[in-house]
């Protein structure tokens, strides 16, 4: 039984290994406040949502799978968040009444320590049944009609009734029965619990055969060594049927927890649904297509976690960038350039997961990995100046880059002069959309971003913060020409107030 | 010809008294460091007496020579190796017999142990029919084990072994335990309840888990409540029990004392092999030695075992050597840098003609050897407050003994005497003893500070340990035939601080 609610055909990993940039990529699209927003707090929650969003999908199709389970989280949440108290109750039962296997020494003690498990387990597993019963036909996706389906199949009151019957006939009251043969030394081996009365053959070969005989003898009960010898024998008896046992309540356990994991991803989702819509920002399904197309349109496409942090509406940005490798982003500063940088990778990366983006639209095509290259800090270790740090970052990127990526660049390679600077933007971003790889640079290099314009490329599009004449900023991103200047003595202005000497 | 054994021809009496102890000069030429390394694994054949033995006629070491030869061609080492892993098990099981108390459970061990035993030999006797044997010592072993192995006793030995381990792993009984009470009866096909509970839980699984099957002591033996049950399975099938008794009765004395010995001398030239190919992996060399009488003696790209061994686990490089003495050369006089090899070349000497003379391989490409009466040495020993001798007396007093003991047949190897007194004292006796060797006409190899002693006869030759001139730090362990001016090492150390002629003539400015 697999609850498969991430992917259609297997379980979700919650090990999986991130991409070794994830923490470039966590700070600077800062999706530490997504994760947060997600969790509330529950660190579960966190984590899980953290490994979904920085281990996307894609596969338009499995990512269409999980947006139709989390439409379907949305409109039925109090079902699906009663469902994820199962596991959390298991969880619950396990720690209040000490349920746990321990000491493996003897297989008596992982028998009976098993028993316990399974008792607490079928309870769970008949609350699940009834939930099913009761609500299943509200669900409409793939996933979750799959999940209950098989809930209902697997679980049914026939089966209940078997494994009642089992649980009973694992304490051995009527003692234990075991066969074995002659090994080396004529020394007991393969030694196999048997069923007392469940023979092989019909009724008719039994009542024909002639009552075998048999050789009894008792151990004196002050015997202690013969105790401790029959209490083995007895273990080597039980040995397979306790970890059978044992092995089941483990797998059964691990049901719960997959089906802990799997939900958690979709509490997360919940969660930032019901923020969002107390603020009042929309969101929506995005329409993702294969990595080998190029498109990316959307309206109202606005910085999630600039809202999550703000609490309140912010600016959205429209843009159709269909058919495009390049986008060039120039113009003032404090003009949202960041901070539309930041929209694209966060809504690429939740399309990615599954998840529904913060815009009115939003249709992309998907990605084999995202990178970004943020201007940073100078590093506190001078161990290597500022642009032999960027360099070698780039070099990281490098490493793992491959053809249907995407690269976000933001005021990269401005560590030196200004020429030297474009020179090196300019022979990164050629090869890399040689590579076939999506760019996006926010920059002030203006020969740079000049000496691509004049190129006239087809694929690259040429983006400029907008600045109302009084030097005001709007916040939108224009479609427009580099320009030399990026109104830096606006801000200058803004902190010392008056006339540019 | 009746088969005697492995390691020596013929069958009355050549094969000598065991030697239980080690020959004296074990310690001096590093051979308890070789002979340990070699038999460490191989505890309970107890082949030292083996190697402490050497052997003074060529024949018996072309005897062994042959064996091991037959051993290194083909696939012959590996059946050895297959039939000493049984014959270990048959002993274990044996062993076992002794020791137990249950009847039942005794039988079954010693039919284990016949079992065991019939592979071993049927396994043997075809893997020297199939060999290209060329030794004397194998081809007479071969028909002894052919005889052995088509005798009827053997034959029916094993027929009745494997009818009865046959007949007794058919049995399947059941035990049942309720309570303090244990009802053993026949088995009759009830159902396993395991598979049972693992088919009930299955549509749970999701992929590996722990394993929960306890460790459960399953070392062999039995304690008195088996036992019990074994005594009423006896009783539920009496008929196979009661041929297993007699069975067991019959044949209480199970291995042949012939295959016994065998199985024991084998491992010499074994042990041997599997000593030296770890040398041979990396990349050193052994031969067959020719032994001869005359006192011409060589030996190319050799080494020291011991140093050896040690190298090749570091995974350092070993430096090999050439030596020789022909014509009227007799001794071999060692001088040098200090740490260049010197001692090791003179080990070298002497565990050449010790391993020959067991009828080894020795290392190197190829070698002629002496077959010497003794081998004797003379080391710098500490000193000790026991002898109340000084070190120099004591020097003499041993240096004395040797050669008393020593005949014109004997290998000598002397390592740096005389160094606690002046050099010129040094220079004196060490001609003295010179002056006795040469007379004696030994050969004999001499490590020595006194570089006059290179020169001191014809009889003398003169090797030199050698450094790398730019770098005297750097040991290349290289021992050559060369005069002993001591030059090249003081100019190697000039150059090094930039004293020599070329080096203070620059430096000096007007």
């Amino acid at each position: 039984m697999k609850a498969f609610l991430m992917y259609r055909d297997r379980d979700f990993d919650p090990k999986q290994k991130l991409p070794p940039h994830h923490q470039a990529l966590t700070q600077d699209l800062e999706l530490e406040t997504l994760f947060q927003a997600m969790a509330l707090g529950d660190e579960f929650l966190y984590s899980i949502a953290k490994q979904a969003v920085l281990t996307g999908l894609q596969d338009p199709e499995e990512i269409r799978y999980r947006q139709d389970i989390l439409r379907d989280c949305i409109k039925n949440s109090a079902v699906v968040r009663e469902i994820y108290q199962i596991p959390i109750e298991s969880i619950r039962n396990k720690r209040e009444r000490y349920l746990g296997i321990w000491g493996t020494t003897y297989p008596s003690g992982v028998l009976s320590s098993a028993v316990r498990m399974l008792e607490m387990f079928v309870e769970l597993l008949r609350k699940l049944r009834r939930i099913t019963d009761e609500h299943a036909w509200r669900f409409e996706s793939e996933g979750f009609r799959r999940f209950f389906a098989m809930i209902a199949e697997e679980l049914d009151d026939e089966y209940f009734a078997s494994v009642q019957a089992h649980l009973k006939t694992l304490r051995f009251r009527n003692g234990v029965l075991l066969s074995a043969r002659l090994g080396p030394g004529n020394e007991g081996t393969d030694h196999v619990l048997r069923k007392p009365g469940h023979r092989e053959q019909n009724w008719l070969k039994r009542a024909l055969a002639a009552r075998s005989p048999g050789y009894t003898f008792s151990i004196h009960p002050r015997d202690d060594h013969g105790a401790r010898a029959l209490s083995e024998l007895r273990d080597r008896g039980i040995n397979l049927v306790a970890n059978a046992a044992a092995q089941s309540a483990e797998h059964i356990d691990s049901f719960l927890q997959m089906l802990r994991i799997e939900l958690a991803f979709y509490m997360g989702c919940l969660n930032l649904y019901e923020q969002l819509s107390r603020l009042g920002e929309p969101i929506s399904f995005p329409v993702p297509v294969a990595a080998s197309q190029r498109k990316r349109s959307f309206i109202g496409l606005y910085d999630v976690c600039l809202a999550l942090t703000m609490k309140g509406r912010v600016v959205g940005n429209d843009l159709n960038a269909d058919g495009k490798d390049l986008v060039i982003i120039t113009g003032a500063n404090q003009g949202g350039k960041s901070t539309f940088l930041r929209s694209i990778g966060l809504a690429q990366l939740m399309m990615q997961c599954g998840m529904f983006v913060p815009a009115d639209s939003f249709c992309a095509n998907t990605c084999r990995g995202l990178f970004t290259h943020y201007k940073r800090e100078e590093d506190p270790t001078m161990k290597s100046g500022k642009l032999d740090e960027e360099l070698a970052r780039m070099s990281q990127i490098v490493d793992q880059i491959t053809p249907g990526c995407m690269v976000l660049f933001n005021e990269s390679f401005a560590a030196t002069n200004e020429r030297e600077g474009s020179e090196i933007a300019r022979q990164i971003v050629s090869a890399l959309l040689q590579k076939r790889v999506q760019v996006f640079f926010v920059t002030h290099l203006y020969s740079f971003a000049r000496g691509v314009y004049e190129k006239r490329l087809e694929n690259a599009i040429f983006l400029r913060a907008d600045r109302r004449d009084d030097g005001g900023r709007t916040f939108k991103l224009i479609e427009a020409e580099p320009l030399q200047t990026s109104y830096g003595e606006d801000l200058y202005r803004g902190v010392f107030g008056g006339q540019a000497s | 010809m009746a088969f005697c054994s492995v390691l020596y021809e013929s069958a009355e009496g050549s094969a000598p008294p065991e030697m239980r102890e080690a020959p004296p000069f074990f310690p001096d030429l590093n051979l308890d460091q070789v002979i340990n390394a070699i038999t460490t694994s191989k505890q309970e054949y107890d082949l030292k007496p083996f190697f402490f033995s050497p052997l003074h006629d060529t024949d018996t070491i072309r005897y062994r020579h042959e064996v091991m030869q037959d051993l290194e061609s083909g696939t012959l080492l590996e059946e050895i190796r297959s039939f000493a892993q049984r014959m270990i098990i048959v002993r274990r099981y044996l062993g076992l017999v002794e020791k137990l108390e249950s009847q039942n459970h005794r039988e079954g061990w010693f039919l284990e142990a016949a079992r065991v035993y019939c592979e071993a030999v049927t396994g043997l006797a075809h893997a020297l029919s199939q060999a290209d044997l060329r030794s004397r010592g194998l081809l007479a072993f071969r028909s002894y084990m052919a005889g052995y192995a088509d005798s009827q006793a053997f034959l029916s030995l094993r027929e009745e072994t494997l009818q009865l381990k046959a007949d007794l792993s058919a049995i399947e009984y059941c035990v049942t335990i309720r309570g303090l009470t244990v009802r053993v009866t026949k088995y009759e096909g009830e159902a396993d309840y395991s598979v049972e509970v693992e088919r009930a839980f299955d549509k749970f699984r999701q992929g590996a888990v722990k394993d929960y099957r306890s460790k459960l002591n399953v070392a062999a033996g039995m304690n008195h409540v088996e036992a019990q049950i074994l005594d009423c399975v006896a009783k539920l099938y009496p008929e196979v029990f009661a041929r297993l008794h007699e069975f067991c009765a019959r044949h209480a004395d199970l291995v042949d004392e012939t295959i016994r010995t065998f199985d024991r001398e084998i491992q010499f030239y074994v042990a041997y092999l599997e000593y030296i190919a770890a040398f041979r992996e990396a990349g050193l060399q052994f031969c067959y030695p020719r032994i001869v009488q005359v006192k011409e003696v060589f030996a190319h790209d050799t080494f020291d075992m011991a140093l050896a061994n040690r190298l090749v686990r570091e995974g350092t490089p070993v430096v090999c050597n050439d030596l020789h003495l022909q014509g009227q050369e007799r001794i071999l006089v060692i001088s040098g840098p200090n740490q260049g090899g010197k001692t090791t070349l003179a080990r070298t000497f002497g565990q050449l003609h010790y391993l020959a003379s067991i009828g080894c391989q020795v290392p190197g490409r190829e070698a002629q050897l002496f077959l010497y009466d003794r081998l004797l040495t003379h080391f710098e020993k500490e000193e000790s407050i026991k002898n109340l001798r000084g070190k120099l007396q004591d020097d003499l007093v041993r240096i004395r003994a040797v050669l008393e003991q020593a005949t014109p047949a004997s290998i000598l190897i002397i390592n740096e005497i005389f160094s606690s007194t002046t050099l010129q004292d040094a220079l004196f006796l060490s001609q003295e003893i010179m002056a006795r060797i040469v007379e004696l006409d030994c050969l004999c190899a001499w490590v020595t500070f006194v570089d006059e002693m290179a020169s001191f006869c014809e009889k003398t030759v003169s090797m030199v340990s050698t450094v790398v001139p730019e770098n005297p730090a750097l040991r290349t362990y290289k021992v050559v035939r060369k005069p002993a001016d001591g030059l090249a090492y003081a100019l190697s150390i000039a150059q090094k601080h930039h004293v020599t002629y070329e080096h203070i003539m620059e430096r000096v400015r007007l």
